[in-house]
């Protein structure tokens, strides 16, 4: 116990003297934390849209005047030509382009029915989806006033029952991404910090040599691990409690849940996340090599995890994938707790998958770490 | 015996490092391992520190073996690697405190082994070892291989990249270690550190060439060496190298030696030689053979 203590000791004192490191372990995922938590947003805002209005009447005005009273559209003014507004969308000065007919008012109030073209950059194609719901709302809406002046007008004729659709967000009522993204972020930002910071750790020993002068020693294997990783679980879930600080009071995320569930739930996933580091550390001779395996796998995790794109709508064989992704069960969690309010019992079988697979992972480490070849 | 080797043999990848060596280290002697770089020294160091396995053959350290005893070895020999490899962020009191914790000691339980070399550093205690200067870094090192007062001392070639000065003083202090009774076994590639050493092996291209103390390994040597100077020193070294009956030339300090052939040399031809060739200021005389004279003819 005295050796673990002692190499602990050791460990916090190189982590501290080293100033620039303090810097990048504490600052950094602050700063990160605040401009992804702001940045990272699904919400498609300032939508430039151009009108090619061939018809110049009262009609086509006022669809021109619903777009722009909508805080999603910046409209441009008006274009008379389509071979204009088609030279603009090459240059890429703009995303949508509506082009209104001829005879759009007359046709409108003769025919009841008319088409107009709407033309939508759709390089980036979830945007292009997202862009082309909002046009169709107002559209929507559009048509519906016309409706009502038609009825006005013709009480004779028959209109079809509106349905009313009133959606209710539950979890999250004002559809406020941030709230969604913030407790992922966070994820991440412990992920990262650890995964890296304890695969470059006995790396770097071995790299100084003094690894070497180490092994010499009667000193255990656990001891030596436990020695060398311990610092990096504590510094984990400091990381996590200056997130959940940022969270609520930056962000003011809702904490439903026992905020004790979620130490818990890191502290064994620390253990995962330390263990992975572990083997990377003792598959790698450089720190390099190290980074480099690290961020492979760091990336793949993010990338899987349904943070940016929902697990759902991957391929089936990609959803099997994201079973063996930590960061996935984590985020779930978090999430979970966080804005649900769930309890023990709702994060168990996240809790079990996490334990034996932690379990797993350090019993692996431990396995392949070798005093000597 | 302190240390035994029994026919070692050991290759990484396709490479052989060390091939059939076997030597035995008596209890309180300065074993030397002389030889260049890429010799094989460090493997041997590393596979008696446990710290690598041998292909073939047995090694034994006080008495345990290797492979079977490594825990023993571990806790009762002291290893002091080539590459200086200590906490260069962490202060000279702190890597030794650090060290003697990892033994279960404590810097005052074994001071007197340490205190001739400690307290030449103990001004600069709260220093930290990176900013440390070479021949202080080794003392510091030797200091941490000692803190668990060892049987055997490993040192690797120590007093690489240090100054003359710190040199000469490092061998003082690894005399006085063996008047306490512990073994040392250390590498240089230092020819005239080789002469400190109560019994040197040479060691090139992973074989043993031969061991002995230094002084019959000069003693022995058949051959005669003359230093040969003269004017012009380049031409020289090319003259002596196309005379006839020459075996061996090399430069040695501010002489060339020359090693000839013929057991009934005769000199005065050779200087004649070196007047027909247009040198001036020839002087020619016998040499005092030396452990570099012996291993250059190897």
């Amino acid at each position: 116990m005295k050796t673990i203590g002692f190499i602990i000791q050791k460990e916090f004192k190189q982590i501290f003297r080293d100033k620039n490191m303090l810097k990048l372990i504490f600052i950094l995922p602050i700063i990160q934390l605040l401009i992804l938590s702001n940045a990272a947003t699904f919400d498609v805002k300032n939508i430039d849209i151009i009108f090619v209005d061939n018809d110049q009447s009262k009609a086509s005005r006022e669809l021109e005047q619903s777009f722009k009273s909508s805080n999603y559209f910046n409209v441009r003014s008006s274009f008379f030509s389509e071979k204009l507004a088609v030279e603009e969308m090459q240059k890429g000065n703009t995303d949508v382009i509506i082009n209104i007919p001829n005879h759009f008012d007359r046709d409108l109030q003769k025919e009841d029915k008319i088409s107009i073209a709407v033309t939508i950059n759709a390089i980036d194609a979830a945007t292009a989806g997202i862009e082309n719901v909002y046009i169709n709302q107002i559209l929507n809406t559009y048509n519906k006033n016309i409706l009502a002046q038609s009825k006005y007008f013709t009480e004779n004729k028959e209109i079809a029952q509106n349905i009313l659709v009133i959606p209710s967000f539950w979890y999250n009522k004002n559809l406020n991404y941030k709230i969604f993204m913030v407790p992922g972020i966070l994820v991440l930002l412990v992920t990262m910090l650890t995964l890296f910071l304890s695969s470059m750790n006995i790396v770097k020993e071995k790299e100084l040599g003094t690894l070497e002068q180490i092994n010499v020693t009667p000193i255990k294997k656990y001891q030596f691990i436990i020695g060398k990783l311990f610092p990096f679980w504590i510094l984990g879930l400091v990381i996590l409690t200056v997130g959940l600080i940022i969270s609520k009071v930056i962000f003011d995320v809702p904490m439903l849940g026992n905020m004790a569930l979620i130490y818990l739930f890191t502290s064994v996933y620390l253990l995962l996340i330390l263990g992975i580091g572990l083997f990377i550390s003792n598959h790698s001779d450089t720190q390099q090599q190290a980074m480099f395996i690290a961020w492979f796998i760091m990336v793949i995790f993010i990338l899987m995890s349904g943070l940016f794109t929902p697990i759902e709508s991957m391929p089936k064989w990609a959803q099997n994938s994201t079973l063996i992704n930590p960061i996935r069960y984590f985020v779930e969690v978090m999430r979970m707790v966080m804005l649900k309010g769930s309890g023990f019992l709702d994060i168990l079988p996240q809790f079990i998958i996490i334990s034996s697979y932690a379990f797993v992972m350090n019993a692996l480490a431990v396995w392949s770490y070798k005093k000597s070849n | 015996m302190s240390i035994i080797v029994q026919n070692i043999s050991k290759s990484y990848k396709t490479k052989k490092a060390v091939e059939n060596v076997s030597f035995e280290v008596k209890k309180g002697e300065i074993f030397g391992l002389i030889g260049p770089d890429g010799a094989g020294k460090t493997t041997l160091f590393r596979i008696l520190t446990t710290l690598l396995k041998a292909n073939e053959g047995n090694a034994s350290v006080l008495g345990f073996d290797v492979i079977k005893d490594y825990k023993s070895i571990r806790s009762s020999v002291g290893y002091m690697p080539g590459k200086f490899s200590l906490y260069q962020d962490l202060t000279v009191e702190e890597n030794l405190t650090f060290f003697a914790t990892l033994f279960g000691t404590s810097i005052e339980e074994n001071y007197d082994l340490i205190k001739e070399i400690y307290i030449q550093i103990e001004p600069f205690k709260k220093r930290r070892a990176g900013a440390l200067s070479g021949g202080m870094k080794q003392k510091l090192a030797l200091c941490c291989a000692l803190i668990h007062a060892p049987k055997v001392l490993f040192l690797d070639e120590p007093t690489t990249g240090v100054d003359p000065i710190s040199r000469k003083e490092f061998w003082e202090m690894l005399k006085r270690l063996q008047q306490k009774g512990i073994t040392i076994l250390v590498s240089t590639p230092y020819m005239d550190e080789a002469s400190l050493c109560d019994r040197i092996a040479l060691i090139q291209n992973g074989l043993l060439l031969k061991i002995d103390s230094p002084e019959n390994i000069t003693k022995n040597y058949d051959k005669v060496i003359y230093d040969v100077s003269t004017k012009n020193r380049h031409k020289l070294i090319h003259d002596l190298k196309n005379y006839p009956s020459q075996y061996s030339v090399y430069t040695f300090g501010e002489y060339i030696h020359y090693i000839d052939k013929q057991m009934k040399f005769n000199l005065e031809e050779l200087l004649q030689y070196l007047k027909d060739k247009n040198h001036t200021e020839i002087e020619i005389k016998t040499a005092i053979v030396t452990i570099e004279d012996v291993f250059m003819d190897l």
